[in-house]
C-alpha cells in the first residue's frame, strides 16, 4: 500500500515536473519576477551603503512574493485545465499532495538558488556565518512549501485565485517568516550556528505541525 | 438559553459596569486610575482568543460530522471573535495612547492581536470567494484549523523579538496576582459576565444564521 503511494506520488512529481519543462510557463514568468523585483531593489538602493539588517528584509520580501507566485500555481493549473477529475480518479489524495510537494520542493529550492546568487553579486550583501544561514534558509523553504502547498490547495476551489493567495497565506506563513528573518539576519552579521538553536527548532517544529496537519486535511480540500 | 442564564449575565455585566468605574482601587505605579481598563480590555481579548479557538473546535466538528449546523457555528463565532478582537484592540489603544504616548507602537501584544485580527479577515475573504456551500463550510473549515495550529507559535516567537511593556509582568510579575480582593472580585466578574455575553449572542447569531439560510432555500423553491 505505502509503495503505491510512493510510486504514484513520483508519477504525479514525474507529470508535472514534464508539462512544466515542455510549457515553461511558470518558469520563464518566475525567472522574470525574480530579475525585475531584484533589480528594483538594486535601483532603489543606488549607491547607498546598505546594512544587512535592511538587505535581509528585502532578501525575505523577493522570496516570499517569488515562491507564493510559483507556488499557488500548482493546483489552479489542474482546475484551469480540468485535469483535476483525472488526478481525482487516478491516484489517492495522499500521493497527490506528496507528488505536488515534492514538486514545489523542487521549485522553491531552485528559485531560491538563483534569487541568492543574484541578490549577493548584485548587492553588497555578505554572509559571515554561511553554514548558519544556509540550514535557516532550506529548514525555512521546507516550511514555506508545506504551507504554500495546502493553501494553494484551498485557493484552487475559491473565485479570484490571485488576490486570495496572499491574504490566506500571510497570517499562516507569518511565524516561519519572523524567525526566518531573525534568523538568517543573525547568520548574515556572523552569530554562531549554536546560538541559532532557538529559531531552528521553531522553524523544524513548525515544519512539521504543518505538513501533519495538511496530511490530515488535504481529503476534505482534495475530494468533493 | 434559558431565562436565569439571560438575567444572570445581566446582573453581572451592570455590577461589572458600575463597581468597575465606582470602587476604588490599590495604587498601581505608572498605571494608576488608567488600570481600571483592565475590567474591559483583558475580557474582549479572551474572547477575541476563546472565539477563535470555538470557531476552530466547530470546524473540527463539521469535518467530522458534515452537519452544516456545525459550520454556522463557527462561522457566527468568528463573527464573534472579530468584533472583540476590534474591541479589545480599541480598548487597548485608547489605553496605549494615554499611558506609552501612542495608539499604535508595534509592542508585541499589539502585533499579536494585529495577527489575530488578519487570521480572522483572511478567513471571511476566503469564506465570500467560495460561492457552493458545501465547498465554503469545508474548506473555510481547513483554513480555520491550519491558522489555529499556527497561532501557538506566537507565544514562542514574540519574546524573542523585543520586549514588551504590556502591564502583565507589572501587576502580574512571576505569575502571582497582586491585585486586592475588590479589584480581583470585579477582574473575574468581569471574565465570567462577558464570556456568558459570548455565549448568549453565539447562540442568538447562530439561529438567526440558520434562519437566514431557511429563507434562502424557501426564496429558491
Amino acid at each position: 500500500m505505502t509503495g503505491d503511494i510512493l510510486n504514484s506520488s513520483m508519477l504525479i512529481f514525474k507529470k508535472d515536473l514534464k508539462s512544466e519543462l515542455r510549457t515553461r510557463y511558470v518558469i520563464n514568468s518566475l525567472l522574470m519576477f525574480v530579475l525585475v523585483t531584484i533589480s528594483v531593489i538594486r535601483f532603489a538602493l543606488g549607491d547607498e551603503k546598505t546594512e544587512n539588517e535592511l538587505l535581509t528584509g528585502l532578501l525575505w520580501i523577493s522570496i516570499f512574493f517569488s515562491t507564493s507566485n510559483g507556488l499557488s500555481r500548482t493546483f489552479v493549473k489542474e482546475e484551469e485545465r480540468e485535469t483535476s477529475i483525472a488526478l481525482k480518479l487516478s491516484s489517492d489524495s495522499t500521493a497527490v499532495l506528496t507528488g505536488k510537494l515534492l514538486f514545489n520542493l523542487v521549485l522553491s529550492f531552485a528559485l531560491n538558488i538563483l534569487i541568492l546568487i543574484l541578490f549577493i553579486l548584485i548587492t553588497d550583501y555578505s554572509v559571515k556565518n554561511v553554514s548558519g544561514f544556509l540550514i535557516t534558509v532550506i529548514i525555512g523553504n521546507f516550511g514555506l512549501v508545506s504551507a504554500s502547498t495546502i493553501i494553494a490547495a484551498i485557493i484552487s476551489k475559491a473565485n479570484s485565485k490571485g488576490t486570495l493567495y496572499p491574504v490566506l497565506s500571510f497570517p499562516v506563513l507569518l511565524p516561519l517568516l519572523i524567525t526566518v528573518i531573525n534568523a538568517t539576519k543573525l547568520a548574515s552579521l556572523g552569530v554562531g550556528t549554536e546560538k541559532l538553536y532557538g529559531e531552528i527548532i521553531i522553524l523544524v517544529s513548525y515544519t512539521i505541525v504543518i505538513t501533519v496537519v495538511s496530511y490530515m486535511l488535504f481529503r476534505f480540500v482534495w475530494e468533493d | 438559553m434559558n431565562g436565569i442564564f439571560k438575567v444572570l449575565t445581566f446582573i453581572l455585566i451592570t455590577f461589572v459596569i458600575i463597581t468597575g468605574i465606582l470602587l476604588p482601587i490599590p495604587e498601581i505605579p505608572a498605571l494608576g486610575d488608567k488600570a481600571r481598563v483592565l475590567y474591559f480590555h483583558v475580557p474582549m481579548s479572551w474572547i477575541s482568543v476563546l472565539a477563535f479557538f470555538m470557531s476552530m473546535w466547530y470546524s473540527i466538528r463539521y469535518l467530522k460530522t458534515r452537519e452544516s449546523d456545525y459550520d454556522l457555528k463557527s462561522f457566527s463565532s468568528a463573527q464573534l471573535g472579530f468584533l472583540f478582537c476590534i474591541l479589545a484592540t480599541a480598548t487597548g489603544s485608547l489605553w496605549a495612547k494615554f499611558n506609552w504616548g501612542s495608539f499604535w507602537n508595534w509592542d508585541p501584544r499589539q502585533t499579536s492581536i494585529f495577527i489575530l485580527l488578519m487570521i480572522y479577515g483572511a478567513y471571511f475573504a476566503l469564506r465570500s470567494a467560495i460561492d457552493s456551500e458545501e465547498q465554503r463550510a469545508k474548506l473555510s473549515s481547513v483554513y480555520s484549523i491550519i491558522a489555529g495550529v499556527t497561532v501557538p507559535f506566537f507565544v514562542f516567537i514574540m519574546p524573542r523579538l523585543v520586549e514588551s511593556l504590556h502591564p502583565d509582568p507589572i501587576i502580574n510579575s512571576q505569575g502571582k496576582i497582586h491585585m486586592d480582593s475588590t479589584m480581583l472580585t470585579v477582574f473575574l466578574t468581569s471574565l465570567v459576565g462577558f464570556t456568558m455575553l459570548y455565549l448568549w449572542i453565539l447562540n442568538l447569531k447562530f439561529r438567526l444564521e440558520r434562519l437566514q439560510i431557511k429563507k434562502l432555500k424557501t426564496i429558491e423553491d
